[in-house]
C-alpha cells in the first residue's frame, strides 16, 4: 500500500483541480467543519504516526504538548531542509504532490490552533519552492488557506522560508534560529519548542513526510493506518535508495520491510551483480551494517536492536569494491564541514577525525590512529551540544567495528589497498539508472 | 580580469530591490526573519553580498550590521566574493562519490582549466564542490543556479558546458 506516494503517477497532481478530483482537501474540510481540535490530535495519536525526520517521535504526542491557551500565538514549522546525506524523499514529495503537504500542514495548524505556519526549505531546492509557491496561491484562491477557511472562523497562513546551505539548520532548534534571523546554531533545551519555539511561542516542528501522511490518516482512520507496518512503527516509509544498486530511487514500503527485500527485490540488487559490502540504512548519521543484518526489519525498533537507526531512511549501498576508509573519510569530511563550531568536542573532534582518516587512506597512518579514532568519536558521542556531534561519530565507530582489519591493512601496506577508482568509479554510460 | 559582477562602490540598492526587502520584512511576524530573503535580494542584484547591500539590509530591518554579516557568513549559498556567471556546484557527498563524482570534478577542472573554488578568466564559470544536494537517487548530481543536472557522465557535462556557453553568448 502506498500512502504519501499514492498519487505519484497521477498526471498533474500538483494542480489543485486534479488534487481535488482525487479527493484532496476533503480531510482539511472535515477537520475544519466537523472535528474538534482535540479529536484531530486523538486520531493522529491513535494512528501511531511517528516523525519521519529522523527521531521517530510520536506525532500526536508532539501536537498534544502545545498549550491550549487561546491567547497564545502558536506556530507550525515544516522541516523541508532535507540535507541528511542519502536522503531525497521530501524533494520528490514537494515536487510531485505539493497540495498533500499543504493540506497536512493546514490540518496540523487546525489541531494545534496555529494561525501561521512556515515551510523551511533548503536553499538549493528552488524548484520545489516554485512548485510550492504555485500550489499555495491555488489553495489561497480556493479559500482553503487565508482568512476564514471553508467559511469558518479558522485562519491559516503558510509561508515559505528559504534556507541558504547549512546542514545544521535541519536540526530543529537551529532551524528556529535560522528562521528567526540569527545564525543557524542549535539552541539549548529546555525550553522545548512546544513551549518556546519560534518568536518565543509554542511551535510544532514536523518533517515533510510526517505531515504528508496526515490527510490520509484523517480520511481513512487510525486502524487503516495501523494495518500496514509494525505494531510500534505503523504505516509506510519512503526509503531513499542510493549508491551501488541497479535501480536507485524512492520506494514507499511498509515499515518493517527487510533490507534484503529493499535492495534485491525493489532496488534491483547490487550494481553490476557485485557482492554487498555494507549498507547505511538511515542517512550517513547512523551506523553502517553488513550482510549479516540483511534480514533486519527496517523500522525504528528493529534497526535500533541491530545497532543502527532508521533515521531519515536514506539507504546507501556500498559494494565489495568500496574502500571503507575512503567512504568513512567522505562522511567525516561532511560532518567536519557542517559542524557549526558552537561546542568544542564536535568542532575540534570532527577535524581530528578527518586528519587521521586522511593519513590512514594516504599511507601516513600509524596503527595507534585506529584506537585514537574510536577515542575521539566516543568523546564526541553524547558529549556534544546537538545531534550532529553524535552523528559524526556513527560512521567512524561502525566502520571500525565491522572493518577494523581493513583499517589495519591500510596502515600496514602504507596506503589504500584498493586499486584505482574501484568503488568510486563512474558507472558505464547509460547503465542501470532508474527512477 | 573580466569578472561579470563588478564590485559596486557606494551604490544603493535599486528601488525594486528595496521594495522586495520591505515586502518580505512586513510578511513575517518579526522583521529580523527577513534577513535571509533580504540577503538573497542583494545577491540577486549585485551578484554577491556587497558591503553596501548588507548595510542597507541592516538599515531596512533595523538590526546591527554585524548581525547581518554574522548571518551571511554562516551559509554556503551567499557569496562574499565575486563569482562567475554560472556557479557549478558538483555534489561530492557519499552517494555521488560512490558513482564517480570525483572523476567528474577532475573532468570539469581539466576542461575549464581551473581548480575547485576558482573562476574562469572569462568570468563564465566558477567550480565548486558541495555537500549532498538531496537528489542522490540520480547521482552523480550537479546544481547550476536553479537547475539540477542528474545521472551525470563526462559526456553530459561537456554538453551542459557547451549549452551554457551558447546561452551566455546569445
Ligand atoms: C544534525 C541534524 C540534522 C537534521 N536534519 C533534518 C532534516 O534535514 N529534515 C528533518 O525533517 N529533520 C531533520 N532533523 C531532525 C529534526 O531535528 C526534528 O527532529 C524533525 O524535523 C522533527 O520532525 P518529525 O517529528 O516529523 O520527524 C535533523 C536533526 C539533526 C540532529
Ligand atoms: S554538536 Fe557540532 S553542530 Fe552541534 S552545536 Fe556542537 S558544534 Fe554545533
Ligand atoms: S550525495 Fe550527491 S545528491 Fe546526495
Amino acid at each position: 500500500m502506498q500512502i504519501v506516494f499514492k498519487h505519484i503517477d497521477v498526471p498533474d497532481i500538483d494542480q489543485i483541480d486534479v488534487y481535488l478530483r482525487e479527493g484532496g482537501y476533503k480531510a482539511l474540510e472535515r477537520t475544519v467543519k466537523d472535528m474538534h481540535p482535540e479529536e484531530i490530535i486523538d486520531v493522529v495519536s491513535k494512528s501511531g504516526l511517528r516523525g519521519r525526520g529522523g527521531a521517530g517521535f510520536p506525532t500526536g504526542k508532539k501536537w498534544a504538548f502545545i498549550p491550549k491557551d487561546p491567547s497564545l500565538a502558536k506556530y507550525l514549522c515544516c522541516n523541508a531542509d532535507e540535507s541528511e546525506p542519502g536522503t531525497f524523499k521530501d524533494r520528490e514529495l514537494m515536487l510531485r504532490n505539493p497540495h498533500q503537504l499543504i493540506e497536512g500542514m493546514a490540518i496540523c495548524c487546525r489541531a494545534i490552533g496555529a494561525k501561521r505556519a512556515f515551510i523551511y526549505v533548503r536553499g538549493e531546492f528552488t524548484q520545489p519552492i516554485k512548485t510550492l509557491n504555485k500550489a499555495l496561491s491555488e489553495a489561497y484562491a480556493k479559500g482553503f488557506l487565508g482568512h476564514g477557511i471553508f467559511e469558518s472562523d479558522t485562519d491559516i497562513d503558510i509561508q515559505i522560508h528559504r534556507g541558504a546551505g547549512a546542514y545544521i539548520c535541519g536540526e530543529e532548534s537551529a532551524l528556529l534560529n535560522s528562521l528567526a534571523g540569527v545564525r543557524g546554531e542549535p539552541r539549548f533545551r529546555p525550553p522545548f519548542p512546544a513551549i518556546k519555539g519560534i518568536y518565543d511561542s509554542p511551535t510544532v516542528i514536523n518533517n515533510v513526510e510526517t505531515l504528508a501522511n496526515v490527510p490520509h490518516i484523517i480520511n481513512n482512520g487510525p486502524d487503516w493506518f495501523r494495518s500496514v507496518g509494525t505494531e510500534k512503527s505503523p504505516g509506510t516509509k519512503v526509503f531513499c535508495v542510493s549508491g551501488h544498486v541497479n535501480r536507485p530511487g524512492n520506494y514507499e514500503l511498509p515499515m518493517g520491510v527487510t533490507a534484503r527485500a529493499l535492495i534485491f527485490e525493489h532496488a534491483g540488487g547490487v550494481l553490476d551483480g557485485k557482492n554487498l559490502k555494507a549498507f547505511i540504512p538511515g542517512g550517513s548519521s547512523v551506523p553502517m551494517l553488513t550482510e549479516e543484518s540483511l534480514d533486519v526489519a527496517l523500522d525504528f525498533e528493529a534497526l535500533m536492536a541491530a545497532g543502527s537507526m532508521l533515521g531519515s531512511a536514506g539507504f546507501m549501498v556500498l559494494n565489495e569494491d568500496t574502500c571503507i576508509v575512503r567512504a568513512t573519510l567522505n562522511m567525516a569530511r561532511f560532518y567536519g564541514h557542517e559542524s557549526c563550531g558552537k561546542c568544542t568536542p564536535c568542532r575540534e573532534g570532527t577535524g581530528w577525525m578527518v586528519d587521521m582518516l586522511e593519513s590512514i587512506e594516504d599511507g601516513a597512518g600509524k596503527i595507534g590512529y585506529i584506537d585514537r579514532l574510536v577515542d575521539v568519536a566516543n568523546s564526541i558521542n553524547g558529549r556534544s551540544f546537538c545531534g550532529l556531534g553524535d552523528a559524526s561519530a556513527a560512521p567512524i565507530l561502525s566502520s571500525i567495528k565491522h572493518f577494523r582489519e581493513e583499517y589495519e591493512t591500510h596502515v600496514r601496506e602504507r596506503g589504500c589497498p584498493f586499486k584505482g577508482d574501484a568503488g568510486f568509479a563512474l558507472r558505464e554510460a547509460g547503465g542501470g539508472a532508474g527512477g | 580580469m573580466g569578472v561579470i559582477f563588478l564590485k559596486r562602490t557606494g551604490v544603493m540598492l535599486s528601488e525594486q530591490a528595496r521594495t522586495k526587502i520591505i515586502e518580505s520584512r512586513d510578511s513575517y511576524p518579526d522583521r529580523r526573519s527577513a534577513v535571509m530573503p533580504a540577503l538573497y535580494v542583494v545577491q540577486e542584484e549585485d551578484g554577491r553580498l556587497t558591503d553596501e547591500g548588507m548595510g542597507e539590509v541592516a538599515k531596512l530591518l533595523e538590526m546591527p550590521y554585524s548581525d547581518v554579516v554574522g548571518v551571511a557568513t554562516f551559509y554556503s549559498m551567499y557569496f562574499e566574493r565575486p563569482v562567475g556567471r554560472y556557479v557549478l556546484d558538483v555534489c561530492k557527498t557519499l552517494s555521488c562519490a560512490l558513482l564517480g563524482a570525483e572523476s567528474l570534478v577532475e573532468h570539469l577542472s581539466r576542461k575549464l582549466g581551473i581548480k575547485v573554488g576558482e573562476t574562469t578568466p572569462d568570468g563564465l564559470f566558477t567550480l565548486r564542490t558541495v555537500e549532498c544536494l538531496g537528489a542522490c537517487g540520480k547521482a552523480p548530481v550537479m546544481m547550476v543556479g536553479d537547475t539540477y543536472y542528474e545521472d551525470l557522465t563526462p559526456e553530459k557535462l561537456d554538453g551542459i558546458i557547451e549549452s551554457l556557453r551558447r546561452e551566455a553568448q546569445g
